[in-house]
């Protein structure tokens, strides 16, 4: 079985985030990127089903500008097998990515899909729901547990949903989207480093794919979210009891 | 306009959450009504529905699906009916919370209807509708409050029926415009994004930010009225491929850390695993939800679904207790959206107090045991 994982290029987790002056959007520009942190546990969670022996192959997928392949070799050091780098140069919707994944997985036929449950630049949770409905696929998303069974072609899914965890039993080939508990990514070695520079990456565009990305949502600004009013610093704990019961009315 | 609501619903009653989406429907025009789509199995689901359609004086349908199907909130099918019914009833809005419900099952439903939807939007600007593209006159675009406005600028009569006017001799298309805000990068920005495409505008809202004002008895409607979906065109294609095994809640006793109104968390100084049972005595006391920061549960004080933060939940809570939290960005992002917060750290110059309505400079374990002392009993 092969494994397909996509992976997205972010503004690091540990950036604090500049936005532009005309509103436009969030400064990228001379910031450190890096693999958005959901996309590692989904390609670590391939990589340890490929090392049980359940799975041959992981393949990495990114999508955006030439750059987009740093987060790629990312990928291959971490242990993925080789890439696939769709150029676009415009920001894709989460509808186009999903378009231009369904068409990589009429191409390569994988028996699953990890992806991140969301990105934490737009962290719009949607990429991993609409791929398995274009795929007419099962989807276990936010997943916290997976475990593959061959013989039956099933993965069973521990999901974290409002209020504890569900599990499902899903057919394969599926979808799965990754939450924070499911593993905890490996680091590339240096060894891996180099190695992950031979790995081949095979490039295509979305019209080579034949997708249409057209966007039906634009940006019309991006704003500082309102600031807090400092609040006051309290001398004791009566005081603050007093503060919460007669002031703020919260207790 | 017309909007569908995907509903919840528990015990026969429809969860409150879900009524939230009906207030996001409301900002989104007066004159929008409201159809309910309730999909389960069983007395339950009818009982719902009954109650459904007197709750709220916007709903005036409420769409009930009643199938094996939907017994368990299983994305494969709920993402089928809502195609089905939208391609009935095309709905210009459809709108669910932003709760894991929601979000696992709308942008499926989405797919199938080749549009894109945003998620957990937290304000509607109002309807507008524009001119998208004017061929030779020079105007490229142009906004107006709403359609008949600009029907009567170009033709002096008043119409909202019609998608497409000439102007000119030019066919020109108006198109429906929602504008909706959502926080990215956890929170640290607001992003506001124009829907421009085709029917419908599917949205997640968050319950927090669309609160449901108490509905007085005699503004109750007199009942919308109940159908049941017609589910005979409902193929079965990816239905059927994902099975319920189990649903195990973790029923500590406590409310959910996502909708709880009082949060109590605790930070690496806590210093171990033992000594955070003082934040959950605490928590018991006030009736609240436990939450972690990152550094307290990487030190294994706390299992990962207690995380609060950019990487873990979204908290906004009335009351917000953060003992011994330094306030690291990525963890402001996850709870500075609360009401009320307040801070209790030792060192004075911690960035939490920036962000505190009320701060103590103080050792939590002399703030702790007070405070469980001398706060109320919680009633």
């Amino acid at each position: 079985m092969k494994i397909m994982v996509a992976v997205k290029r972010v503004v690091d987790y540990a950036v604090k985030i500049r936005i532009k002056p005309d509103k436009s959007g969030v400064e990228t520009q001379n910031v450190k990127m890096s693999m958005n942190p959901f996309c590692e546990i989904a390609l670590e969670e391939a990589l340890k089903i490929k090392e049980s022996g359940l799975a041959k192959e992981v393949v990495a997928v990114t999508m955006g500008p030439s750059n987009c392949v740093d987060t790629l070799r990312t990928g291959l050091a971490m242990g993925a097998d080789r890439g696939i780098h769709v150029e676009a140069a415009r920001d894709l919707v989460p509808l186009s990515v999903a378009k231009v994944l369904k068409k990589l997985v009429e191409v390569e036929n994988p028996g699953l899909l990890i992806l991140g449950k969301q990105a934490i630049d737009d962290d719009c949770n949607q990429t991993g729901q609409m791929i398995a409905g274009l795929l007419g696929w099962p989807q276990g998303t936010f997943a916290s547990k997976v475990v593959l069974d061959k013989e039956k072609r099933v993965a069973t899914v521990d999901r974290e949903v409002d209020g504890g965890l569900e599990t499902l039993c899903l057919d394969l080939p599926a979808v799965i989207t990754t939450d924070l508990r499911l593993n905890q990514p490996r680091y590339a070695t240096l060894p891996n480093i180099m190695k992950a520079k031979s790995k081949p990456i095979k490039k295509y565009t979305p019209e080579e794919l034949n997708v249409e990305i057209k966007s039906d949502l634009e940006v019309v600004q991006v704003t500082e979210p309102p600031k807090r009013k400092a609040g006051v610093i309290l001398s004791s704990v009566d005081e603050l009891i007093d503060k919460l019961k007669n002031e703020a009315h919260v207790i | 306009a017309s909007t569908l609501v995907l509903a919840e619903h528990e015990g026969g009653s429809i969860k409150a959450q879900s009524l939230s989406a009906v207030v996001a429907a409301n900002s989104l025009s007066q004159d929008n009504p409201v159809s309910l789509l309730l999909a389960g199995s069983g007395s339950s689901l009818h009982q719902a529905a009954e109650k459904a359609a007197t709750c709220h004086p916007s709903i005036s349908q409420v769409l009930v699906a009643d199938s094996e199907e939907f017994a368990y909130p299983l994305a494969e099918p709920w993402a089928k009916l809502i195609q089905l019914v939208q391609l009935k009833g095309d709905y210009s809005h459809v709108i669910a919370t932003s709760d894991s419900f929601g979000k696992n099952i709308l942008p499926r439903a989405a797919a199938l209807l080749d549009v894109s939807p945003v998620t957990d939007v937290v304000d509607i600007n109002g309807p507008r509708q524009f001119i998208s593209y004017i061929p030779d006159t020079g105007i490229r675009y142009g906004y107006q409050e709403t359609g008949q406005a600009l029907h009567q600028k170009y033709f002096g009569v008043r119409s909202t029926s019609t998608s497409w006017l000439l102007v000119k001799g030019h066919r020109v298309m108006i198109l429906n415009c929602v504008e909706v805000c959502r926080p990215i990068y956890a929170g640290n920005a607001l992003c506001t994004v124009r829907y421009t495409g085709a029917n419908p505008c599917m949205l997640t809202v968050r319950s927090t930010s669309f609160p449901v004002p108490p509905i007085s008895v005699d503004s109750k409607s007199g009942g919308a009225s109940i159908s049941e979906v017609d589910l005979s065109t409902l193929d079965e294609d990816s239905v059927g491929k994902s099975r319920f095994m189990k649903l195990s809640s973790q029923d500590t006793g406590r409310p959910d850390l996502g909708s709880a109104k009082i949060v109590v968390t605790g930070g690496r100084a806590l210093k171990s695993a033992e000594n955070f049972k003082m934040i959950e005595k605490l928590a018991e006391k006030l009736g609240a939800a436990v939450g972690a920061t990152r550094a307290a549960v990487d030190a294994g004080f706390v299992p990962n679904d207690l995380q609060v933060g950019q990487t873990g939940k979204i908290v906004a809570p009335e009351l917000y207790m953060a003992f011994g939290v330094s306030g690291a960005i990525q963890h402001l992002a996850g709870m500075k959206d609360s009401k009320i917060i307040v801070a209790v750290n030792k060192d004075s110059d911690a960035p939490i107090f920036q962000v505190a309505d009320y701060g103590l400079v103080g050792d939590l374990f002399e703030v702790i045991p007070e405070l469980l002392e001398k706060l109320p009993e919680k009633k």
